[in-house]
């Protein structure tokens, strides 16, 4: 399938939503890992929308990207529960080990740094969300042995959709 | 004999390595040739048991925890299938103090069933208060939800009765409930525990909503980073649809009712109601002024409830066992039980339900046991990013919403994070500002732009620069701010800010350099 007709498939299948447009961007960006700038026109034009339009919603939500993330996506949680029991020192270290900062993905495109406002892991944190998994009472040792271990599943699902 | 053995299915459990806990369980009691039934429940919400494993015997649900994959082949040759004692052996779940001091009503069933089994909600008392409503009518059931004294969970604490009156007298051939599951306060995790455990409960308050108001759609908007929380509850949603709870015909009355779940986007201001309608309509999520209230005008300009996922869980109870018996519950204006949720820096956090007028000492230092670290409590925010810190000496405090409005604080949906004298909190009232810099929604300039300068005189501040007048430019700004945003995101942002400059003026003084 082209490009073009993965696209259509998308939008097909939420065809008859009400404010489809969301439900539309998670499902190409779960289709293609990221929203290109390239498929906004036609989305916008199969949901008479303008493509200014399209293009506000998709950079008003952080959940969209522009490029592909890499194999090993990290969403570090940076919201004050975490806080509370040293998630800063555990993105300090994620940003050294892994020589990214946060919002970056490194160079050979083994790992994404993201950083989150609550995962609703506020009891037992610092706590991230890894390739779509939830880690909780991480320290910088077990977040290591998080990532290794998902470099070694074969394929890169696991996606939030 | 089978023996039954439950192993929560929770997003908190599943962090801590719940998966492979069950797995074990599985793979050890075959190699001893025992047979075992595991059960995939929600949480108890003692967090810091997890994963809590609960074997079924007869003289109850016996719990053990933490529990890890590597230590289960050893608790299971110790006899855990058979209720041993062992050092993880925390006794019978539902004896336990922490559990017994609780009064559970809309977490009644999280837990404790299995939460896809449509057989153990009805066991445990499901769908008794959609039946009655539809036995007494849609007016008498709001007449009901008014009589309850029920208030909105999500933060604000409208009166839920009041909203579904206005829907309901509304006319309109299409009205909508939209359940508001964008929980992104930080402490916050009741509602994702809940459509975890017990979404069948939910399903059955949007339905009685839906009936109350004359709404024939529902809409949940949950948040993406609840992952775990979306696969329950569309599941959920295929369940109550194949048992005929949902769709055309709900339990053969006639009524018509579909329910349908929308993913949020990773945006914090979608927990702003107009917000997440905007987004539901597939917009920016940007805030709407206020009026046209969405009772009125609502999604897609139509008559809309929009209620968090705690409210709506709470109806169920409300109907099954009448107004009255909910309104005795709580203290004052502040009726029936909240789900306080313990987090951040605690020795036992979770979720603890009860009447509301519990002290927050009692929350924080009984039930909670203190901080994780053991270091002493220095600060404590109520209510989310956008809720006051209070100091250690501040929290006698009865867990009312007037009680907290008087202390300039708020309850806000019940989170309560505690933090130890390691904590700056020049560095967290920063964080109140760049927190809200990063999620403004960007209508109103008091928050767009307030939230950027605030950042710069805290920075200014701490630096030592010109501190009297910019101590006063940051009242200003926070007066501003206040007085002058659109929605609670810019206007409560001042809350944390002001509260840890009351409390906590020392950390606020110019960092000098030691000679």
């Amino acid at each position: 399938m082209t490009v073009v007709e993965r696209v259509l498939a998308v939008i097909e299948a939420h065809r008859g939503d009400r404010g489809a447009l969301l439900p539309i961007l998670h499902g190409i960006q779960a289709e293609f890992g990221y929203v290109d700038q390239s498929v906004i026109p036609l989305v916008a034009k199969e949901l008479n929308l303008s493509r200014a339009d399209v293009h506000g919603v998709v950079t008003f939500y952080s959940d969209f990207r522009s490029e592909p993330a890499g194999r090993v996506t990290v969403q570090l949680c940076r919201a004050e529960a975490c806080q509370a029991v040293g998630s800063e020192r555990l993105v300090e270290h994620a940003e050294a080990a892994y020589g990214v900062k946060v919002g970056q993905t490194s160079a050979d495109g083994a790992v994404t740094l993201a950083q989150v406002f609550c995962l609703g892991n506020c009891a037992l944190g610092p706590a991230a969300q890894v390739n779509g998994r939830l880690h909780g009472r991480l320290d910088p040792a077990r977040l290591d042995g998080v990532i290794n271990a998902e470099f070694t599943v074969s394929s890169p699902s696991g996606r939030t959709s | 004999m089978t023996t039954t053995v439950y192993v929560p299915r929770d997003a908190a459990a599943l962090s801590v390595g719940a998966d492979a806990v069950a797995a074990a369980i599985t793979r050890e009691a075959a190699l001893t040739g025992r047979a075992v039934r595991v059960v995939r429940n929600g949480s108890r919400g003692m967090l810091w048991l997890e994963t809590l494993v609960e074997v079924v015997t007869e003289a109850g649900r016996i719990g053990y925890g933490p529990v890890t994959s590597d230590a289960v082949p050893a608790l299971i040759a110790d006899g855990m299938l058979d209720g041993a004692p062992h050092e993880l052996r925390v006794g019978v779940v539902e004896e336990l103090p922490w559990f017994r001091a609780q009064n559970r009503l809309c977490f009644a069933r999280v837990g404790v069933t299995d939460p896809l089994s449509p057989e153990d909600y009805l066991a445990h008392g499901g769908l008794t208060g959609l039946r009655r409503a539809l036995e007494i009518g849609s007016a008498a059931t709001v007449a009901e939800v008014t009589d309850s004294g029920l208030r909105g969970r999500g933060g604000a604490g409208f009166p839920a009765g009041i909203k579904w009156k206005t829907v309901a007298d509304t006319p309109g051939e299409l009205k909508f409930v939209c359940c508001n599951a964008d929980e992104g306060d930080s402490g916050t995790f009741a509602d994702r525990m809940l459509i975890e455990g017990d979404p069948f409960c939910l399903i059955e308050g949007m339905t009685i909503a839906g009936f109350a108001v004359g709404a024939t759609e529902g809409y949940i908007y949950i948040r993406s980073e609840y992952p775990e929380a979306v696969r329950t509850f569309r599941r959920a949603i295929d369940i109550a649809y194949a048992q005929g709870w949902l769709g055309d015909d709900v339990l053969g009355s006639g009524l018509k009712f579909d329910l349908m779940v929308r993913v949020g986007a990773g945006a914090y201001i979608c927990g702003e109601e107009t917000s997440m309608l905007e987004s539901l309509e597939g917009k920016r999520g940007v805030v709407r002024a206020k009026p046209p209230i969405p009772a009125i005008t609502g999604l897609f300009g139509k008559p809309t409830v929009v209620n968090n996922v705690l409210t709506l869980a709470s109806v169920p109870a409300i109907l099954a066992d009448g107004g009255a018996a909910y309104q005795a519950l709580g203290v004052q204006r502040s009726r029936g039980t909240q789900v306080f949720q313990l987090a951040g820096n605690i020795a036992r956090g979770g979720v603890f339900e009860t009447a509301f007028g519990i002290s927050l000492r009692d929350l924080v230092e009984e039930h909670g046991g203190g901080t994780l670290s053991g270091r002493p409590v220095r600060a404590v925010q109520v209510g989310g990013p956008l809720g006051a810190y209070l100091p250690a000496s501040g929290l006698d405090l009865a867990m009312d919403y007037e009680a907290f409005a008087e202390a300039g604080a708020m309850l806000g949906h019940g989170g309560i994070v505690v933090f130890d004298d390691t904590v700056n909190m020049a560095s967290m009232a920063r964080f109140a500002f760049s927190f809200c810099a990063e999620e403004s929604c960007g209508k109103c300039t008091p928050c767009r732009v307030g939230a950027v300068r605030g950042v710069e005189v805290i920075d200014r501040i701490v630096g030592g620069e010109d501190v009297d007048d910019n101590l006063a430019l940051l009242g200003d700004l926070c007066e501003l701010m206040t007085d002058g945003s659109l929605c609670a995101m810019g206007g409560l942002t001042p809350n944390p800010v002001r509260s840890a400059l009351q409390h906590f003026a020392d950390d606020f003084t110019p960092r000098r350099v030691t000679p």
